[in-house]
């Protein structure tokens, strides 16, 4: 008979959501949900946190983690399971890969960090079916994917003539069919340029044929996300990613938010996500005079409130980058030369793959770690930045809890630039030496729950520990009171004392305890009937793809058992 | 009166055509006729309701014979089987579903079994190739739109994938490509004069088994370096003609089959084809796909991929999965004595494999999933019919291209007849009772 | 250095993974302890007790030990796997994984070995009597790290794929080898004292090949540079050196294109 009252007790709790920073208190679940303690029977099986670190389970704005790229990471690198596999045990399936998880080891691995709502960052909407099979069998987290939007044929037509009522009633359409959850924009017409080998580097570049410039398609679908009134804002991924020099193409994306007004019913204040901002905030113009524009970039992301962005944290590993930026991915391949694999996908988007060594012995890498966390660092508000590294291009997701270290203690970071290969050099190209800020646990909280639950529009779900919540929670084996090495935050933070997912528990002491229910997040949005955009979607399916129509629809026997719909009635 | 079931997706080849018409008596038991299905296809669905049937599992008996037993005696059967053995070879999954491949793959994680599917004796050896130096692609509909340059190489689609040409790769009037077949040059290469061949506007009649040796000459033409005389009995003029041709395009795709796959050289082969559409995306867009067979062996390579991390060869005996072709390989387990029993779904091993493994599954404790009479139940111990996937039980399948596309049902299975799912999943339960674990 | 003979006494029905035949398993171990390390057999954990006699106790570190594997060993796998120091003697055939990943020491094999000998080698020395398998000293499947160093000899014939994406070390096959030899090199030498057969060098980025006997056919993208003699291995001798592969990319050092290099003996 398994309880389904539980009270987390004693801990010392960093909740943003009620402004908890730190006190001991309680937290009381019953049937899923976080209740008030006094709502709790005699039954309620106690928790012990004393001692220990309370947050909401985490959520994860952005990550690759289901769908056709990552499995062909996973099936074109055996050599990233070499070695390291966890074999099977009682309550679990073995799970096996370091840079590209296996479905398995992402749920057990997620969990094990406390994180329980984790969301794919690019579901290419002709695969979506894959995207959803595998988040099926990815256990114990909730999930939802973002399809893209950025070089779809329709969205950039529509666009081009300025035709929002247009595009949102494409846009609901194709959330409906790929059971997706936002509007996910990567290298926003470069990946249709692509198609034919070429890119659109700046935001008026036009995209070869279809005529409309990054920019326009940018502005239009945040016009389009705000006239449908989604959960999420849009999510975009800059063009110029990974060249140095980029952070002006970045600045003229983020401008673009400028006057665009937040629309929807779930709480969200922003209009625009951006994602992996490391990459994006490249100085210099060539490998050699490679510096930081963190300050740059930040500076703007500070005044402007109707953003919010993530870090793309590097972690030294050697990893698998994996992105919807084709271009990108062929122009890293010419450079390191290792295994490069390409999906060009009809009509919506593309996929690249190509693994790539982070050495601390090179110049270029010492500068990309130091600028994912002075972006972190120098956030002021930390409701605005999440903490990521768009696992696993910039490394795996399994070392957040190292990136956690780093934000929070100087000496951790100290340590690390004194053993790199070129510490003076990057020292002169970046800032981070200079800054001793170090996250605190509340603002930890903020930025991995609070924040990124409040920019999804599911702050009233995740997130958080307020009564009403899903009863996520997580528990750490730090105590914030003593005094700690820095190693210790990472070591907590790697592996929970408790986690409980929708209130079942998950982990213990480190192992899972059970696969608990997950959910595969959705947003149905509801439009006007459009008999033009229904009579482009059938003629486009009949005339340019090689599926039909009927056969293109994510059917709800692919998602977990428990699906759960977000409802956005956008109809006029 | 009868009623059309339109979309309907053809589960027999890679191609996956899904705009099939399958018309059925009012009363929804009988396919009466199949549309825009190729003669193939058209087969599968037709032929699925043959009066001589196999309804009901077969025990091989002593004297060779076989004998009807019911369902509940093949999943006690089968289930022991992999209890008592202690390396077990789960082979085939391409004429299946991924929902019955994940199931297949829980009896596999508990058994210690080596899960390998019908990549180990076609394109294996292109997923070996991709693993050393990946793989620039992209979907079929990119094919219809943009290329004009197809190339053939070792493969014959106007036998073995006959929609292929009319639906994706020569025929189809695509966004940029409107006029079809006009608009696209086709190379063909090929030791053999195929029918495929005959529609070429080149036809490279290559020595057989040097493959490897004309792809890396195409490469150093590509690069404008020196050439000998001939490579693979192809003049270096004809070599050089055809480096032009391509980059002259605007979008270029190789499409090959196990001319390359199978033959001297295998992984190799594709590693140098790889190699060389990589290389031409300096020039231009260039691309290359492996002509799958199967309707869902990349069904398998991808539920394997996010499950264990491989695509094919997965050996899981020591609890921790582990992938070397060559080692784990079925053909090679099978020659080396190194499994001791056989479980073969959805697909025919006893027509396919050499002699020598064939021999090798005869004499172990074995079970054929097939709905079919095949080579394969012949020489196993038991032999379980199931309903056909696409046919008589939906399943999601990947189409040669990775695309998925979830097969439907159009008519019921026989009688009592059970689906592979149905019958994976009392194995499982089964052999978890046996092993004591869930 | 001290020994211990490893007996072979029961033969797996099936095959024996035996990946704790190393010194570095046994160091510091006794006799006694050593029969109850484990070893495979597909799903199920024995002990090596169960298939050998042991006797004489390790050193005290893995370059202290020397291990001598008695019988028939041709249905063990992964014998001197990763060894780091210390020395193994094979008397008889084994199976595959002979010295796989082997950091140091040396590993004798006076028989025949199987496939996947020495492969993902980093240095020490492995030493053939018999013949080789194929894929010796290769890369694991996917890593484009293969041979980093070390030294491999085989005194009969190899197989197929000797050598493929070698990074660095030396592999010399006194015999003659079957196809594919150096594929994908990025360093490294490969000797082949008797005859290859065809596809030799291909995709070759930088690293050295020497065969003494005969080429069937040579990879289309290797162009005659000139005659040379230099010695190899002892042997001084006249070579046809040719560059290549041309069909793949090269390294420039200082303004000079570095190319694979393949001689053959005139």
């Amino acid at each position: 008979m398994t309880a389904t009252e539980y009270l987390i007790k004693n801990g010392f709790v960093f909740d943003p959501v009620q402004g908890i920073k730190g006190d001991k208190a309680d937290v009381a679940v019953k049937d899923g949900k976080i209740v008030k303690s006094t709502e709790l029977s005699s039954k309620a099986k106690v928790i012990d946190a004393s001692g220990k670190t309370v947050m909401a389970g985490a959520v994860e704005i952005h990550a690759h983690i289901a769908g056709p790229k990552v499995n062909e990471g996973r099936n074109y690198r055996p050599e990233d399971k070499l070695f390291t596999y966890t074999p099977k045990k009682k309550g679990s399936r073995m799970a096996g890969g370091f840079s590209i998880p296996t479905t398995f080891k992402t749920g057990y691995e997620y969990a094990r960090m406390g994180y329980t709502t984790c969301m794919e960052a690019a579901m290419p909407p002709l695969f979506a079916r894959h995207v959803h099979e595998e988040m099926k069998d990815t256990p114990i987290i909730d999930e939802g994917a973002y399809p893209v939007f950025g070089n779809n044929w329709f969205v950039m037509e529509y666009l081009k003539n300025d035709e929002i009522d247009n595009a949102a009633a494409y846009t609901a359409w194709l959330l409906n069919s790929t059971k997706g959850y936002a509007i996910k924009v990567v290298n926003p017409g470069g990946t249709e340029a692509w198609g034919w080998g070429l890119n659109c580097l700046t935001v008026n570049d036009p995209v070869p044929y279809f005529d409309i410039t990054p920019a326009e398609i940018m502005t239009g679908l945040m016009k389009t996300n705000e006239y449908l009134g989604l959960p999420h804002s849009m999510h975009v991924h800059q063009n110029s990613l990974g060249n140095p020099g980029n952070y002006t193409v970045t600045l003229d994306s983020l401008k673009l938010a400028e006057g665009i007004k937040a629309n929807n019913k779930f709480g969200r204040e922003t209009v625009l996500h951006s994602t992996h901002l490391q990459f994006h905030s490249y100085g210099g113009d060539n490998w050699g005079n490679f510096e930081s524009k963190s300050k740059e970039v930040m500076d703007y992301v500070n005044r402007q409130k109707n953003i919010t962005v993530d870090t793309g944290c590097v972690t030294l590993d050697e990893t698998t980058t994996m992105t919807a930026d084709g271009p990108f991915e062929h122009h890293l391949t010419e450079l390191n030369h290792l295994k490069w694999a390409n999906v060009d996908v009809e009509l919506e988007t593309a996929a690249g793959i190509v693994p790539y060594v982070y050495s601390p012995d090179i110049k270029v890498c010492e500068i990309q770690w130091a600028i994912g966390l002075e972006i972190a660092l120098m956030a002021k508000d930390p409701m605005r930045c999440f903490i990521t590294t768009d696992h696993p291009n910039a490394g795996p997701f399994t070392r957040y809890p190292r990136i956690f270290k780093w934000l929070m203690s100087v000496d951790a970071r100290k340590e690390r630039i004194e053993s790199f290969k070129h510490s003076a050099k990057m020292v002169d190209a970046t800032h981070i030496a200079g800054m001793d800020k170090e996250l605190s646990l509340y603002e930890l909280a903020q930025m991995t729950r609070a924040g990124p639950a409040k920019s999804l529009g599911l702050a009233s779900i995740y997130g958080g520990l307020a009564p009403g919540m899903d009863a996520d929670v997580a528990v750490y084996n730090f105590n914030p009171d003593t005094p700690h090495k820095p190693d210790e935050i990472e070591k907590a933070f790697s592996s929970a004392a408790f986690v409980m997912k929708t209130g079942t528990p998950v982990v213990m002491d480190g192992e899972i305890v059970s696969n608990g229910n997950k959910r595969t997040i959705w947003v149905d949005a509801k439009v006007n009937e459009n008999p033009q955009v229904m009579r482009d979607i059938k003629d486009k399916f009949l005339r340019y793809y090689s599926v039909t129509l009927g056969n293109y629809d994510v059917t709800k026997h692919f998602l977990s058992g428990n699906p759960r719909v977000i409802e956005v009635d956008a109809t006029r | 009166m009868t009623k059309t079931i339109p979309d309907v997706v053809c589960p027999f080849c890679g191609t996956l055509c899904d705009d099939l018409e399958v018309e059925v008596s009012d009363d929804g038991k009988t396919i009466v006729d199949v549309y825009n299905a190729c003669a193939i296809g058209a087969e599968k669905f037709m032929h699925a309701q043959s009066k001589d049937r196999v309804k009901r599992p077969r025990m091989q008996q002593p004297d060779g014979s076989y004998k009807e037993v019911t369902y509940d005696e093949a999943v006690e059967y089968t289930a022991q089987m992999f209890a008592k053995a202690r390396k077990p070879l789960m082979y085939g999954w391409s004429s299946t579903s991924c929902e019955a491949q994940s199931v297949g793959h829980e009896i596999a994680e508990k058994a210690g079994a080596i899960v390998d599917n019908t990549a180990t004796v076609c394109h294996g050896t292109t997923l070996i190739a991709v693993q050393d130096v990946g793989i620039p692609s992209c979907t079929l509909g990119e094919i219809k739109n943009r290329a004009d340059r197809i190339i053939f190489w070792g493969c014959n689609p106007t036998h073995a994938h006959p929609r292929h040409q009319s639906r994706y790769s020569i025929f189809p009037r695509g966004f940029f490509v409107n006029k079809g077949h006009k608009n696209r040059k086709v190379i063909v290469v090929d030791p053999r004069v195929t029918d495929t061949a005959k529609m070429a506007d080149i036809h490279f009649q290559i020595e057989q088994g040097r493959d490897y040796e004309l792809l890396s000459a195409l490469r150093v033409a590509v690069r404008n370096e020196p050439l000998p005389d001939t490579v693979a009995g192809i003049p270096k003029e004809k070599i050089y003609e055809a480096a032009e041709l391509l980059k002259s395009g605007r979008f270029g795709i190789i499409f090959f089959g196990m001319g390359v796959t199978q033959t001297l050289s295998k992984n190799h082969n594709i590693d140098e084809a790889i190699m060389l559409t990589k290389d031409m995306n300096e020039f231009t867009k260039f691309s290359i796909m492996a002509m799958r067979g199967h309707y869902n062996v990349t069904g398998s390579g991808q539920v394997l991929g996010w499950q264990f991390g491989y695509p094919f060869c997965v050996d899981l005996s020591r609890g921790f999965a582990r992938y070397n072709p060559g080692e784990t390989t079925s053909n090679d387990l099978l020659r080396r004595g190194e499994v001791d029993a056989v479980f073969v779904l959805g697909s025919d091993p006893g027509a396919h494999f050499p002699i020598s493994s064939v021999k090798k599954i005869s004499q172990l404790p074995s079970v054929c999933v097939d709905p079919h009479i095949t080579p394969t139940s012949e020489i196993s111990k038991l032999h379980v019919p199931v309903a056909f996937v696409g046919v008589e039980v939906g399943g999601n399948c990947y189409r040669m291209d990775n695309v998925p596309i979830d097969a439907r049902k159009v008519v019921d299975p026989p009688e009592g007849v059970l689906t592979d799912t149905e019958f994976l999943t009392r194995v499982n339960k089964r052999l978890g009772e046996l092993m004591g674990v869930a | 250095m001290e020994t211990v003979t490893v007996t072979i006494k029961t033969q797996p029905e099936l095959f024996l993974e035996a990946d704790n035949i190393s010194p570095d398993a046994f160091a510091g171990k006794k006799a006694a302890e050593i029969t109850t390390l484990h070893a495979y057999e597909g799903r199920e954990q024995y002990t090596l007790g169960k298939y050998f006699d042991v006797s004489g106790d390790a050193g005290a570190t893995a370059a202290d030990t020397r291990i001598i594997v008695k019988g028939d060993v041709s249905r063990v796998k992964y014998i001197g796997m990763k060894m780091s120091a210390g020395e193994v003697i094979i008397e008889k055939d084994a199976d595959m994984y002979v010295g796989a990943w082997m950091q140091g020491g040396k590993l004798t094999a006076k028989g025949n070995v199987d496939a996947f000998a020495g492969i993902g080698m980093k240095g020490g020395e492995l030493i053939i009597e018999g013949n080789a398998g194929n894929y010796l000293g290769a890369a694991y499947r996917g890593d484009w790290r293969g041979m980093q160093g070390g030294l491999i000899r085989v005194k009969g014939n190899a197989g197929s794929d000797i050598g493929y994406f070698m990074n660095g070390g030396t592999i010399i096959v006194e015999g003659n080898a079957d196809v594919h030899i150096a594929t994908h090199a990025e360093g490294g030498k490969v000797v082949i004292k008797g005859d290859a057969k065809s596809k030799i060098g291909g995709q070759m980025v930088e690293g050295e090949i020497i065969v003494f006997g005969g080429i069937d056919v040579m990879m289309p993208g290797f162009k005659y540079v000139k005659d040379e003699e230099i010695e190899v291995d002892g042997t001084k001798a006249t070579f046809a050196l040719f560059h290549g592969d041309l069909g793949e990319r090269h390294p420039k050092r200082k303004g000079q294109v570095v190319y694979g290099k393949l001689y053959q003996k005139i």
